[in-house]
């Protein structure tokens, strides 16, 4: 090759540098997102602390943002938001997890292929058609059997975040499942273990960490999902006492009142303080997820 | 432990039976527990399926489907509701399938496994990971106020758009690495760059799994409330959208507006169903389209 050749090497390795520094620069756009997101909730958040303090903010037991002089204290719509998620959890592990190790190990082929689609399309339902049917449908049922004020609570809402999240729970329990080494699974049914000693003793342990995964990630989905809190918990202002008590999650409370808060008001960075809230709690979850998931990685037989 | 147990076993050949009884009873249980919590899932589809559509279906005919609502809200249909939800989540996935694909791409053919594609990972987790309700808090910041889009066509879509790309990055990444290998090495071999090995070859293989995420992604964007309520959604408008700084209606916050904030809700109750039946079909026959599309993929390439 001559001095020619030589230059369309160069130009041809240039070129392919930047075609590489330039999908790098795209490959950076989520993150950077992320990145503005939490940015631009605090800028618009921060200066409620100006007015209480991060103590009372958190901790205050009192929400009434439109009163003269208002009280922002976020705590019964921090308590409504773990109270909602913690029975929707109650509710959603078991059965996500059960459906998982049905789909991977009890159903034959034939089955699984139409039991999937059916966990996919429960997860394609928005958010706000499971949270009309709450309440349109759920709510007078559940008031009318139980004999309650109103249908529109706790319960209700649980409920209906159990069903969003089970699809979550489900298939990333099913992926760490189906990754078990099948070594693992022959070897303890060459030992004479049955079928369900050898899921309950060797398949659970070895997944453990992808089903934890799971299970947080569906917590989070929980504690983060709008419409259904927002049209089905009842939007009391109070700390739950009882399963059928109306609350207001954090997200119900952004939703509902982001409209009516006059804008850079005390109550809109009220409510963006909120949101800096509950972008911690579900960062917190995702962390733990994916440090769960990078620390026991599953390895093949070194994982038990 | 074990010996102990085996000789246990040897001992009580006789009352073996029962033993294994109960061991095959346990299975039993356990499997018929593992099937009702699968069936649940399906009741549970069915049972919202069934209210929506023997509830919904009588709202639905061509003035339902082709004219704007009437008489504040209480008559007419749902047309520029059906228009604002096109509108946005093709205006989403235009803005998160160009990105997606790109961000997929260098993760899958070109990042080295290091520090930095471990951060750019966490970024996309913990994107994918963000409640809705923050998206709309973001756009209401970012695009609506500091970048002076206003509640507009444009700021949902943008909202919408960065929402999805977790969705459509895993998606394609997804449809990358079921790319052989010696695709690639085949077209390295010939002396191509791996540029033109991405563009020419990985890319094309890639392309029906790329297309079944973008359905997903289209989907997703269609069916979500929160992060339009602030950014693009209205109550009502009686016009359809001109342009991209028009705000409009759409479906699935016309179905929350009517069923919460309505002046008569009871009176249109037929009409919230209708309006969630139509938003579910859309949604969910797009999924079932990209499953169908996907079970014949997987299919193709075994």
């Amino acid at each position: 090759m001559g001095k020619e050749g030589g230059k369309t090497v160069n130009i041809r390795q240039r070129r392919e540098k930047a075609i590489r520094i330039a999908f790098f620069g795209v490959a950076l756009a989520s993150i950077t997102t992320l990145g503005l997101i939490v940015l631009f909730l605090f800028m618009e958040g921060i200066p409620i602390f100006k007015e209480v303090s991060v103590h009372d903010f958190l901790f205050g037991k009192y929400w009434y943002p439109t009163d003269d002089p208002p009280d922002f204290g976020i705590f019964p719509l921090i308590a409504a938001s773990i109270s909602v998620t913690a029975v929707a959890s109650i509710i959603s592990i078991p059965l996500g997890v059960l459906t998982a190790l049905y789909l991977a190990e009890a159903a034959s082929y034939r089955v699984r292929e139409w039991v999937k689609p059916i966990v996919e399309l429960l997860a394609a339902i928005p958010s706000v058609v499971i949270g009309f049917f709450g309440m349109v449908v759920f709510a007078p049922f559940l008031q009318e059997i139980l004999d309650i004020p109103t249908g529109l609570n706790l319960f209700n809402a649980s409920l209906m975040l159990a069903f969003m999240s089970i699809p979550t729970i489900c298939s990333i329990s099913e992926d760490a499942i189906f990754s078990v080494p099948i070594e693992l699974k022959e070897a303890s049914l060459a030992l004479g273990a049955t079928h369900w000693e050898t899921i309950w003793r060797v398949i659970i342990p070895a997944s453990i960490s992808g089903i934890s995964t799971a299970i947080i990630l569906g917590m989070s989905r929980a504690i983060g999902e709008t419409m259904v809190v927002l049209m089905v918990a009842g939007g009391a202002t109070l700390i739950p006492a009882s399963l059928f008590d109306p609350v207001r999650p954090m997200p119900a409370s952004i939703a509902a009142e982001m409209a009516e808060a006059p804008f850079r008001g005390d109550h809109y960075y009220a409510l963006f303080a909120t949101g800096i809230v509950l972008f911690a709690f579900t960062l917190l979850f995702n962390l733990l997820a994916d440090h769960i998931a990078h620390k026991y990685r599953q390895v093949g037989a070194a994982t038990l | 432990m074990g010996n102990e147990r085996v000789k246990e076993r040897l001992v009580n050949t006789d009352q073996s039976n029962g033993l294994q009884g109960r061991r095959k009873f346990v299975q039993a249980s356990m499997f018929g527990l593992f099937r009702i919590a699968a069936a649940i899932n399906g009741v549970a589809l069915l049972i919202i399926m069934y209210f929506l559509v023997s509830r919904g279906w009588r709202a639905i005919n061509w003035t339902f489907l082709t004219q704007p609502p009437m008489e504040s809200m209480t008559k007419g249909g749902i047309l520029p509701c059906i228009v604002g939800t096109v509108c946005l989540s093709l205006g989403a996935i235009l803005v998160a399938l160009p990105i997606g694909v790109a961000s997929a791409i260098y993760l899958n053919e070109y990042a080295k496994p290091g520090r930095l594609l471990r951060i750019i990972r966490l970024g996309i987790n913990n994107l994918a990971g963000v409640p809705s309700i923050i998206f709309g808090l973001f756009g209401l910041a970012f695009f609506v106020v500091w970048l002076q889009f206003g509640v507009s066509i444009l700021s949902g879509a943008l909202t919408l758009g960065v929402m999805t790309l977790p969705v459509i990055i895993g998606a394609s990444e997804e449809a990358l690495r079921a790319v052989p290998d010696t695709y690639r090495e085949a077209s390295l071999g010939l002396g191509a760059t791996k540029w033109q090995t991405i563009n020419r070859v990985v890319l094309p293989a890639a392309l029906p799994g790329i297309l079944t995420g973008a359905i997903l992604g289209i989907s997703r964007a269609a069916g979500e409330t929160a992060p339009i309520m602030f950014t693009a959604a209205v109550f009502y408008t009686p016009s359809l959208p001109s342009s991209i700084f028009d705000e409009i209606m759409t479906l699935p916050y016309h179905v929350y507006v009517l069923a919460t904030a309505g002046t008569e809700i009871e009176a249109t109750r037929h009409l919230q169903y209708g309006t969630a039946l139509v938003l579910i079909v859309l949604v969910l026959g797009l999924n079932l389209v990209a499953i169908v599309y996907r079970a014949r993929l997987r299919r193709r390439m075994q």
